[in-house]
């Protein structure tokens, strides 16, 4: 089916549906960018022709049985000119109950058949060749991605390549996490899988338009759990190459200025080296992002703030500001320390 | 059947001084005092977690909010669930449970009343010990108070490694405590309801309040119980150094995510249960009929408990378990809508052909068959586990357990209040205000709990402190927590009416409303040995074969 | 005395399941085939204490009151056996074998289900004690059959968890 049909079969379905699906129905016209009704590669696709097919069945029940309650409440209200006799007295019928066992069984019945098969198809896939694997580790509050064969580390915002339908090149995600329990969300692109300590879990994508999509950790993680944010960013082939090209590079800390080299220096010789990676200098800490190439993303601290000077600084000054909670430290430096440490940060291209 | 008119010895206790009374309540070992206690300890913590509910709404009524800080935000929702499941809605429908069913079965008392005593003491302390916890955890030395995981309390957050100081301690103390408490009364329930039923009172004449107490008992004691071996696993952990849930030492977080779960899904059963027996019992009533299809309803009942101790994974659909796992507990949780459409349609078939009385208890009892209709059906949406892997922790879910909880549960909560109330207290409660508290909760509840799917729908994860803008849930978050005042309202209706009606109210005689359990036809409220004479019956509605001789039903059953 | 029962069993039953999930998990030593000795002997012992409870429990039904005693006393006398010989093994385990309830996931699991175990059978034995005091003061009558009955048959509950303990522990495990 095609998107627009699927959009008249939700907008038919959703008016017969609960009250609270009833709301949905103008909800899924509002710009939202994390909907779920708004599918873009086939996972959540799949989710998105069965959640219709539910939400018609339970409709269908509802629209039954709503209807009869409320007649029955109108028509048999005591009405005043009454004589006050007691009513008919009715203790019960097998037939009656028996046919209202039946009916429900053979809906539950169809609905598990149809439940069974989309698990079947979205669970029980191999990759083909032509996907690309990353592995997925869930830290408190951010997100770290390996890329095995491409040899790339990087943080927070995901790049993978865009997957034509016809020529499916998926992405395949391993997800661990590092400390607590987390959970990969991007609506618009699969289901959510959780990130579980001791418990690999894999999770698959096949985006089928270019674009940047949205989502958020879905598992309570610990205090910062709702900044824990998503960026998926899907990219045409070519793009998506220039992108790893560019993250294979070293870091180009040219330190061409001596406020550059001198903001190096402090890096270096503070605990940020503890717990960040930059390749090409001593710092091989995992504890927090690689930061390598760190200008090289739109936001800093998962997705909690853009990735502009004043936020680096304030950021680097006080992570709380921005992020109270977050596990990265105030460092408690100089403004002369922190201008220079943000200075060299720029660099890392 | 004019008890009213003798004169009952403790009635007279009013002179006496309040030490003396007080003294006399904490020592009580009646079944009705304890069930008095237990409703005044629940709606103390209703108003409690209530409030904290506010909090929470207010927090997110807009993006960006900083009404309250995130750490305060994880305490709050942790300390409103936890509260609300185990410190409102159980000891509230204990508290129902032990003042009705020796009443309804023609008892004079539990089978143990000192084991009752302590049961309720135990709850009780279990409340008082997780609220400490915002002065003992630990506060003093900045390492957080209450507990903050979660009402889950997923592994391995609870873990020393992430949750320092004693917050998470106090949790599991006070829900180890209190389900010490629970399982006493549980046994209590079930041996009362097995043993001291009146003579005639075989198994199947017994008031159908009875019935789904014995399966809420039997369900607690099977729930309950692994509850209680995961927290000791827990305290294991945290104090002697085990690695049960300790990821770092080979432990495993999903075998928590089962062990809670083995409880916290036939838990919702224990809660929906006896909202369940309060709806067959105020229906007929209210519809003037008898309850259509008893044996159908208790074999439902039966069976509802039963399928529910086999589900308990939905709750953990996005684990990943294997596909096999996955399409199991598909199957068994679709399952457990058979038995409980049944159920449905034998309320729907009572009230059709009836002369329905639209008091306020009715009034609940209707809304909350609607709603609880709405619920299941998001249920079964939840239960389709690749729907579930979009819907699973957002606030759809959220919407739905309210949905049951508040649309199911509260509501008939309500309508027991209002039925009982004349029993309990001898007076009629005032049925203006019992109207207006219905449709401001009514108003307030759809207000909440519908708009709170559509932000579900739209992406939002619950537990979250905050949320961007720009996402469409702005507007939805507004409408949601503009509900929650008309609730608010609603209550301090409520209270009010309770509290008035008691010191003023209409004197309401042993059965204003005309009803036919045996519980009516004790005095409002009822002397401490219930019965002077053990009641006999002769079917499921001995007060209908008195005041119907001419058709009792006992010819029928 | 059931309900409890039923709840009890819940309560291993979660134990057992963790010890079962567990085993070989762990992520060092050592493992149960190092150091773990089947206790036959003790078992032996707690088994037949099921078998002297019973007769106990018949002469008091009986009125032979002081038979009824003499029996009682070897059931404690053999549930303090089976007791020593877990303190003897956890000594053996935890000094020599340097296995503590922190070392490892067995270590973990061992300590909690058997220490469960122990410990109902502790409580057991004190609530045995309380009736053999009574007993040997002469308080025990043929009228009291019946509570000392639910007594006995929690007795026979540890007993038979003990059955389930020892499958799990050293044989299932090792
Ligand atoms: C009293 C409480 C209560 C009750 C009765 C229910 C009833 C049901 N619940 Fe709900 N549920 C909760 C309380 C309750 N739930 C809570 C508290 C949570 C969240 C916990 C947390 O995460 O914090 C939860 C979460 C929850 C989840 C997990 C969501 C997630 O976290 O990912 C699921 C998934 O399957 C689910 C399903 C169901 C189903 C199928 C029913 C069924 O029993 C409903 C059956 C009823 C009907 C279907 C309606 C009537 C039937 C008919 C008219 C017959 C015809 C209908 C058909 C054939 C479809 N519930
Ligand atoms: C019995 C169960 C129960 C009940 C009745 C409620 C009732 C309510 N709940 Fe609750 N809720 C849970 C059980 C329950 N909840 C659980 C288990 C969770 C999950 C927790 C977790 O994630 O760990 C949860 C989570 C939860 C969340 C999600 C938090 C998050 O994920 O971040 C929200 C958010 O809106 C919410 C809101 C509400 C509201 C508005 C009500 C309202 O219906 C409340 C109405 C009551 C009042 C408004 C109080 C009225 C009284 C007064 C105001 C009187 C004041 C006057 C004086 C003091 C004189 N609840
Ligand atoms: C104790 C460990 C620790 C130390 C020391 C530390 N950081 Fe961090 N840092 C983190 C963690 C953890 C995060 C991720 C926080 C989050 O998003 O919640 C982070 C995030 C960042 C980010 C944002 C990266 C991104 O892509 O989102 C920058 C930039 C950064 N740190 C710079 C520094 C600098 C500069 C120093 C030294 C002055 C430093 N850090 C010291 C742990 C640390
Ligand atoms: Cu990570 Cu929530
Ligand atoms: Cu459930």
């Amino acid at each position: 089916m095609s998107r627009g049909s699927h959009t008249k079969w939700l907008r038919a379905l959703l008016v017969f549906c609960a009250p609270a699906s009833v709301l949905a129905e103008p909800a899924s016209h509002v710009a939202s960018p994390t909907s779920i009704f708004a599918p873009a590669s086939t996972p959540a696709q799949s989710i998105f022709g069965l959640s219709m097919f539910v939400l018609a069945v339970v409709g269908g029940v509802f629209v039954v049985v709503f209807p009869l309650l409320a007649y029955s409440v109108v028509k048999f209200r005591d009405r005043h000119n009454d004589d006050h006799s007691e009513p008919p007295q009715i203790y019960g019928s097998n037939q009656v109950e028996l046919a209202w066992i039946v009916v429900p069984i053979l809906i539950v019945v169809g609905l598990f058949l149809a439940t069974a098969h989309v698990i079947a198809s979205i669970q029980n896939v191999t990759p083909p060749s032509g996907s690309t694997e990353v592995v997925v580790i869930g830290h408190q509050y951010w997100w770290e991605y390996r890329y095995p064969d491409l040899k790339i580390v990087t943080a927070n915002e995901l790049h993978v390549p865009v997957s034509d339908p016809a020529h499916p090149t998926p992405t395949f995600l391993t997800l661990l996490s590092a400390d607590t329990d987390h959970s990969f969300w991007v609506p618009r692109l699969a289901g959510k899988t959780d990130l579980i300590p001791n418990h690999p879990n894999r999770m698959w994508i096949d985006p089928h338009e270019a674009g940047l999509f949205l989502g958020q950790c879905a598992q309570y993680c610990g205090t910062q759990h709702a900044k824990m944010l998503l960026r998926v960013y899907v990219q045409p082939r070519e793009e998506f190459e220039r992108w790893v090209r560019d993250q294979r590079q070293p870091a180009n800390a040219s330190s061409a200025s001596s406020g550059i080299s001198s903001g190096k220096r402090v890096f270096e010789s503070t605990a940020c080296t503890n717990c960040h990676t930059i390749s090409g200098t001593a710092a091989n800490g995992r504890f927090g992002p690689d930061l390598t190439h760190l200008m090289s993303r739109d936001t800093i601290a998962a997705g909690a703030a853009p990735n502009t000077p004043e936020n680096l600084r304030l950021w680097i000054r006080n992570p709380d500001a921005i992020k109270p909670g977050s596990k990265m430290p105030a460092m408690g430096l100089s403004d002369q320390d922190v201008n220079a440490l943000t200075a060299f940060l720029e660099t890392l291209h | 059947m004019s008890t009213d008119a003798i004169i009952w010895p403790q009635l007279q206790t009013e002179s006496r001084p309040i030490t003396e009374r007080l003294h006399e309540w904490v020592t009580t070992v009646d079944h009705k005092r304890l069930g008095v206690l237990y409703v005044l300890y629940a709606m103390f913590f209703l108003i409690v977690a209530g409030i904290e509910a506010t909090i929470i709404r207010i927090q997110l009524i807009r993006p960006h909010n900083d009404f309250v800080s995130p750490q305060v935000f994880n305490r709050l929702f942790t300390m409103h669930g936890t509260t609300m499941i185990f410190f409102v809605i159980m000891p509230v429908l204990f508290g129902f449970a032990n003042y009705l069913v020796p009443l309804m079965i023609g008892a004079r008392d539990m089978a143990f009343p000192r084991l009752n005593a302590f049961s309720f003491w135990m709850t009780a302390f279990g409340g008082l010990l997780l609220y400490f916890s915002y002065v003992g955890a630990s506060g003093l030395y900045g390492a957080g108070n209450a507990p903050d995981v979660g009402w889950f309390a997923y592994a391995p957050l609870t873990s020393k490694t992430f949750s320092i100081g004693n917050s998470t301690d106090y949790w599991t103390l006070s829900l180890l405590v209190s389900g010490v408490g629970s399982i006493g009364t549980a046994i209590n329930l079930i041996a009362t309801i097995l043993c001291m039923r009146c003579p005639g009172m075989t198994l199947g004449r017994m008031p159908l309040l009875a019935w789904l107490n014995l399966t809420m008992g039997a369900l607690v004691i099977l729930a309950v119980s692994p509850l209680t071996a995961a927290q000791i696993m827990l305290l294991i952990d945290r104090h002697l150094g085990g690695h049960f849930f300790d990821t770092q030492a080979g432990g495993s977080a999903v075998i928590w995510m089962h062990f809670f779960w083995v409880f916290g899904h036939p838990e919702v059963y224990v809660l929906v249960i006896p909202a369940f027996a309060f709806a067959s019992e105020i229906i007929p009533v209210f519809s003037r009929k008898a309850i259509f299809g008893y044996a159908a309803m208790v074999a439902a009942t039966v069976s509802i408990a039963f399928v529910s101790m086999s589900v308990w994974a939905h709750h953990m659909f996005t684990v990943g378990m294997s596909s096999g796992a996955n399409i199991f507990f598909v199957l068994s949780t679709m399952a457990i809508a058979v038995p409980t459409g049944i159920k449905i349609f034998n309320w729907l078939a009572t009230i059709w052909g009836g002369k329905l009385r639209l008091q306020t208890p009715m009034l609940f009892c209707i809304a909350f068959l609607f709603q609880f209709l709405i619920a299941g059906l998001t249920g079964v949406t939840l239960g389709a586990a690749p729907f579930n892997w979009q819907l699973g922790n957002s606030y759809y879910v959220v919407a739905h357990f309210h949905y049951v909880i508040v649309g199911g549960i509260l509501f008939t909560l309500f309508g027991a209040f209002y039925y009982w109330f004349p029993k309990v207290s001898g007076r009629m409660y005032n049925e203006t205000l019992g109207q207006v508290h219905f449709w401001l909760f009514l108003i307030g509840f759809h207000l909440t709990f519908d708009f709170m799917h559509v932000p579900g729908i739209l992406g939002m994860p619950r537990r979250i402190y905050t949320y961007e803008p720009g996402r469409g849930w702005d507007i939805w978050n507004l409408i949601v927590t503009i509900g929650v005042f008309f609730q608010a309202a609603g209550i301090l209706v409520f209270v009010f009416n309770l509290v008035w009606s008691f010191f003023r109210g209409k004197v309401a005689g042993s059965d204003p409303w005309d009803a036919w359990t045996l519980e009516w036809s004790a005095t409002s409220p009822p002397p401490v040995y219930n019965y002077a004479v053990i009641p006999t019956v002769r079917s499921r509605r001995p007060l209908w074969d008195i005041k119907h001789p001419e058709d009792p039903d006992w010819r029928y059953e | 005395m059931y309900c409890l029962i039923g709840a009890e069993v819940a309560i291993f039953a979660i134990f057992v399941v963790a010890y079962v999930f567990y085993i070989g998990k762990s992520l060092s030593g050592p493992t149960p085939k190092d150091v773990l000795h089947a206790p036959i002997l003790f078992t032996i012992c707690l088994l037949s204490s099921s078998l002297t409870i019973q007769l106990a429990e018949r002469e008091l039904v009986r009125g032979k009151t002081n038979a009824f005693v003499s029996w009682w006393l070897l059931t404690i006398a053999l549930g303090g056996a089976f007791l020593f010989g877990t303190a003897l093994e956890w000594r053996h385990l935890i000094f020599d074998e340097r296995l503590t309830i922190s070392t490892n996931l067995f270590g973990t699991t061992y300590y909690s289900l058997v220490g469960l175990h122990a410990s109902h059978v502790t409580l057991g034995l004190v609530a045995l004690t309380i009736v053999a005091l009574f007993g040997l003061l002469g308080h025990v009558r043929k009228e009291h059959a019946e509570r000392v009955a639910v007594l006995s048959l929690y007795w026979h509950f540890v007993d038979a968890v003990w059955v389930v303990v020892f499958t799990v522990v050293y044989v299932v495990g090792v």
